[in-house]
């Protein structure tokens, strides 16, 4: 950064959470991805007259989960509101969103920062809302092309306090509730396809200075990337707007992904009025006590006591705990794994996961659950080294043709290293008859080592292991070696 | 109350109802009628009261998270304007 | 045949001295002699649905030949113009949606189809619902049969134009601030709009969405209980139903008013009423006391407020209920417009007519920034006190009585150019749909050879008292036989 440090940063995001029902918020079509163009939209998703909307119990459910886990109030009693604006893919000319009582409010979220010291972020609020449709720009020459099979998904938008001063805390933040929303399986978190998406509340003021600066808010980043980017673009922007003697102004922009930039979104420069009043179509939204208790019961594990669990159950240090709970599909490969070894060998589990596997499916721009070896496989792999039928490093040769897909299935190790001849050698005829041969070939060096030079043993080991391919048994090698070359 | 032409433009303007300029003045004469008559609720003593949004008291029925519905595009977009290759066209969009 | 109560057209039906295809063909002669417009009719019909209708009278035949024992099997209708009916023009008396085939039925439609009832057509009214007197049509004003000057009342003029006329036996109706009652009282004629949420909203287009309720036209009680038996229940696609079972309307008929507790609300009889509607509601009441009934007089304090109310309450609602017409999806769209806001300012001014746009204007005023407290949350604050001064009521009362309206039917143009003078026609009609209350119209006498409308109220989801104390006030008096001449 070239600015001086006597700029604080301030930080909030609306990440708005596209949760994994099957049916839309306020209709029964589905809300299935990529389907063709308006065969998901049905009457109510259209806006047709007379249309009315009945809200689905699991978008509901869900909005529970993400209150509780997040240690917020769950409201006894929610309003939905309509919000207005026209747009072409807002087909009732408004949405339907909650406004002055949403669902949750006063949550928080633990973020661990780059020195490793915690800081608690605070959600102002997360209410339910739908989606809105798409527009495409590019198909056509003077028209937009309008597809509605994203009206009327639902969304929970998660608005944070201004907690976050710098873009790397923002995007620490922007993990934890991406992994969280995973976690409790209310969201598929594909950013890509716009499942979870963020707005970015950034404004810059003097240190020392109490008031917030004016903020603008980009819209629509959809990748943790550009999130940094667009922060970081936008504070620049700021910073040097207000010391060239400007002022920033409260706006709606756009990141682009090609410059890296950030402007003036054009279809929001008209102030707005949104009309905000309560829907007279929906009645309000009572959530007893004994529902929440009931969604409770289901909550799964969530990250920091799934980490917590690691380094007590599996003896993991907290750091590498803390990176096989990174996502939810790693800690359940990483519990598989271990499972199919018997429970036991955690360490070891834990090393090839974090070390080959992961850098692996890194360099092949792989997540988890793409992965090529299963967690089975690997097991078979792994199982292999701890009953001395390879060493480690030909496992790590086993594994490469495993991951290039030379051999597939819960077998594959296996197959590999009899069609490889692999095996490592235990057979001590085998071992002696090539312990003679290096013994008959290197008479200086025996004669040396006799003599006294005990280092040798290294250069005989090594030199039995180049005979046998790798592949003889170390531990047997250096038994037998001893007892020959004491003659 | 009353409307002035300038604000029964704006209003025309956020309701995206094109008026001819014409008619302002007596849209501005109407409408500021009927706000004069609505003026008459400054007399009622509302302190305290809960508005009422809702003529009876009763809550939100939940509908389960079941697809009900099927493809009707070529019906829907039977009676559209203007539709192309299953998209609804309108002018093009600036962002 | 057209003079004919329901129970005798059934009985008829069954006995077969006429098929439905006879009767609802009778129907369609006489639409066809007394309606149109350009031959000096009363203009009651936006469409008249001649092919379909003989197609189901033709299955309600079959169904009677079967032995059908459904009560109103083979009995036309007629539909408000606002009811979405498959395959059928829905305009809603706009140009807005001059060219909108409804895609689905109301529910109540679908209700009322399954019932075996031919739709004869859909009856005119004013445009969206919004008026009094069926002149803001852009289909034309409707005439009065009792005198072709005078408007029918609205904004349900068509269909009770048509059933006073006898072109149809039974119309459906909306009522969101008396578009029932009051076009009811004018055409001598019975009409009843029930609790809010006993008639499912979904595919009758909005108005206001937490005012409107559907209802029925017809020539008495006992028929309005028969049609509101088969339209009423709860529907799972309107949030706004209420899950409360439909009594046997036609079976608590009988009822006796024997000490049933009846009040005269002060209020209602205040300056402003004619005196002539004042002389003949007064006769009604020595009827109501003769056949048992306490009459008292009681206080409804906010009486006065309650257009105000309206008038902020209701536009509020239109304004968000028709933003979904903007020329995208369905409806008028204008001529090749330039960008996005031609698109929308000109399809919307367009196809809106202007009393249409002057609610849409308020609404939006009232709902805007600066503005909700003063106008939309004090509104709905005097509502609640509209509302509990009903509460209080009945505590002391079964039904409350007064006039329908403060005069009988007023000249054609007369209160067109004078948007106040038309809303207040509606003060003893809108308390009723503040409350969500039932009301309902009977006719009680004539005013210069013009009908006088007698309305009666009752507490939440007491129908079967209103019905039943119009029913024994019909079976007491003869107005609600008299037809005007030449129909």
């Amino acid at each position: 950064m070239t600015h001086d440090n006597n700029w604080e940063v301030v930080i909030g995001l609306e990440v708005h959470v596209q949760l994994l029902t099957r049916s839309k918020i306020f209709s029964g079509a589905s809300t299935a991805y990529g389907a063709a163009p308006n065969t998901q939209a049905c009457a109510v998703d259209l806006g047709m007259p007379g249309v009315l909307p009945v809200l689905n119990a699991e978008a509901v459910n869900m909005a529970i989960r993400l209150g509780l886990a997040t240690d917020a109030q769950i409201a006894p009693r929610s309003v939905f509101a309509r919000k207005h604006y026209f747009y072409p893919d807002l087909p009732k000319g408004y949405q339907i969103s909650q406004y002055e009582l949403p669902v949750v409010s006063q949550g928080r979220l633990e973020i661990t920062l780059e020195d490793g010291t915690a800081k608690t972020i605070g959600i102002t609020r997360a209410h339910l809302e739908e989606d809105a449709g798409k527009s495409m720009h590019e198909d056509f020459a003077n028209a937009s092309g309008i597809d509605l099979n994203r009206a009327s998904t639902p969304l929970l938008e998660v608005v944070s306090e201004p907690d976050m001063r710098s873009a790397k805390e923002a995007v620490a933040y922007l993990k934890k509730l991406h992994a969280l929303v995973c976690y409790l399986e209310i969201c598929d978190g594909n950013m890509q396809e716009g499942s979870f998406r963020c707005d970015a509340n950034v404004s810059v003021r003097r240190r020392g200075e109490t008031k917030f600066g004016t903020r603008t808010e980009t819209k629509n980043l959809n990748s943790f990337r550009y999130v940094e980017k667009a922060i970081n673009y936008e504070i620049e922007r700021q910073i040097d707007l207000i010391e060239s003697g400007g002022t920033v102004v409260q706006e709606t922009r756009l990141f682009n992904v090609d410059t890296g930039e950030t402007r003036t979104m054009r279809s929001k420069e008209e102030a707005n009025d949104y009309r905000y009043f309560p829907d007279p179509d929906l009645l309000p939204l009572v959530i007893e006590p004994a529902q929440i208790e009931a969604v409770r019961k289901q909550m799964p594990e969530l990250p920091d006591a799934k980490r917590d669990r690691f380094v007590a159950e599996y003896g993991l240090t907290a750091y590498d705990a803390d990176v096989l709970t990174a996502t939810r599909e790693l800690a359940n490969y990483f519990e598989e794994l271990v499972k199919e070894l018997g429970g036991k060998e955690a360490k070891l589990a834990a090393n090839w996961v974090m070390g080959d596997l992961s850098g692996f499916l890194n360099k092949a721009n792989l997540d988890i659950t793409q992965s090529p070896v299963s967690a089975k496989a690997l097991a078979g792999l792994l199982s292999r080294i701890l009953d001395n039928t390879i060493s480690g490093k030909i496992a790590k040769e086993v594994f490469e043709a495993m991951f290039a897909g030379e051999a597939t299935g819960d077998k594959a190790a296996d197959s590999l290293i009899e069609s490889k001849g692999l095996k490592q050698i235990t057979d001590t005829g085998a071992l002696e008859k090539a312990i003679d041969q290096v013994l008959a070939a290197n008479p200086k060096q025996l004669e040396q080592y006799r003599a006294g030079k005990d280092a040798l043993l290294g250069f005989f080991v090594g030199q039995v292991m180049k005979a046998t391919g790798g592949k003889a048994n170390p531990a047997e090698v250096n038994r037998l070696l001893a007892a020959k070359l004491k003659g | 109350m009353s409307l002035q032409p300038d604000q029964v433009r704006t209003v025309a303007r956020l309701a995206r109802l094109a008026l001819r300029e014409e008619d302002v003045p007596a849209y501005s004469r109407k409408l500021s009628s009927i706000l004069d008559m609505v003026e008459q609720l400054n007399a009622a003593q509302t302190a305290g009261v809960t508005p009422l949004a809702h003529p009876l008291d009763v809550v939100q029925r939940l509908r389960p998270d079941e697809v009900t519905e099927g493809d009707q595009r070529d019906r829907f977009q039977s009676i559209a304007p203007q539709v192309e290759n299953g998209l609804y066209l309108v002018p093009k969009v600036i962002e | 045949m057209h003079n004919q109560s329901l129970k005798q057209l059934a009985a008829s039906l069954r006995e077969r001295k006429f098929s439905s295809r006879e009767l609802t063909q009778h129907y369609l002669d006489r639409i066809a002699k007394l309606d149109p417009k350009a031959s000096g009719g009363i203009n009651s019909f936006i469409t008249v649905c001649e092919s379909q209708a003989l197609a189901q009278a033709d299955a309600a035949d079959a169904r009677l030949a079967k032995g059908d024992a459904a009560p109103l099997l083979g009995i036309p209708l007629a539909q408000k113009d606002i009811f979405c009916t498959q395959g059928v023009k829905t305009s809603c008396g706009s140009k807005m949606l001059d060219n909108f085939i409804a895609p689905y039925d109301a529910t109540a439609v679908q209700k009322l189809n399954a019932a075996g009832m031919p739709m004869l057509g859909k009856t005119n009214m004013d445009e969206f619902a919004m008026g009094s007197s069926n002149e803001t049509s852009f289909y034309g004003p409707v005439k009065n049969p009792w005198d072709h000057g005078r408007v029918p009342g609205g904004s349900s003029g068509g269909s009770a134009a048509a059933v006073t006329a006898g072109l149809a036996p039974v119309a459906t109706g909306t009522d969101t601030g008396g578009s029932i009652r009051q076009p009811a009282a004018l055409c001598g004629i019975s009409g009843i709009k029930p609790t809010y949420g006993r008639v499912s909203r979904y595919g009758m287009i909005a108005f206001a969405s937490s005012l409107d309720q559907g209802g029925v036209f017809a020539r008495s009680a006992e028929d309005c209980a028969l049609v509101l038996q088969a339209m009423a229940g709860f529907d799972t696609r309107d949030s706004t139903s209420l899950d409360v079972p439909v009594p046997d309307y036609a079976a608590d008929l009988g009822q006796s008013l024997k000490g049933q507790r009846i009040g005269l609300p002060k209020e209602y009889f205040a300056d402003g009423l004619d005196p002539g509607v004042r002389a003949a509601i007064e006769e009604a009441v020595k009827v109501y006391e003769s056949l048992g009934a306490q009459i008292r007089e009681i206080s409804l304090p906010n009486t006065q407020l309650a257009v105000p109310t309206y008038y902020v309450v209701a536009p509020a609602e239109a304004s968000s209920n028709l933003a979904r017409f903007d020329g995208v999806r369905y409806g008028h769209r204008c001529d090749s417009p330039k960008d996005l806001m031609d698109l929308y300012t000109r399809s919307r001014g367009e196809g809106f007519g202007s009393e249409v746009q002057r609610r849409i204007m308020v609404g939006t005023y009232v709902l805007s920034a600066g503005y909700y407290d003063a106008y939309y949350l004090k509104a709905q604050q005097v509502r609640r006190l509209i509302a509990d001064d009903f509460k209080k009521a009945f505590d002391s009362v079964d039904l409350i009585l007064g006039p329908t309206t403060t005069t009988p039917a007023f000249g054609l143009g007369e209160k067109f150019d004078d948007p106040v003078a038309m809303y207040l026609n509606d003060i003893y009609t809108i308390s009723a749909n503040l409350a969500g209350l039932p009301g309902m119209s009977i006719p009680a006498g004539f005013v210069g050879g013009l009908p006088v409308g007698l309305q009666l109220l009752g507490n939440h989801f007491q129908e079967a008292k209103l019905l039943a104390a119009a029913h024994q006030y019909q079976q007491a008096t003869d107005w609600h036989i008299r037809r005007p001449e030449g129909y």
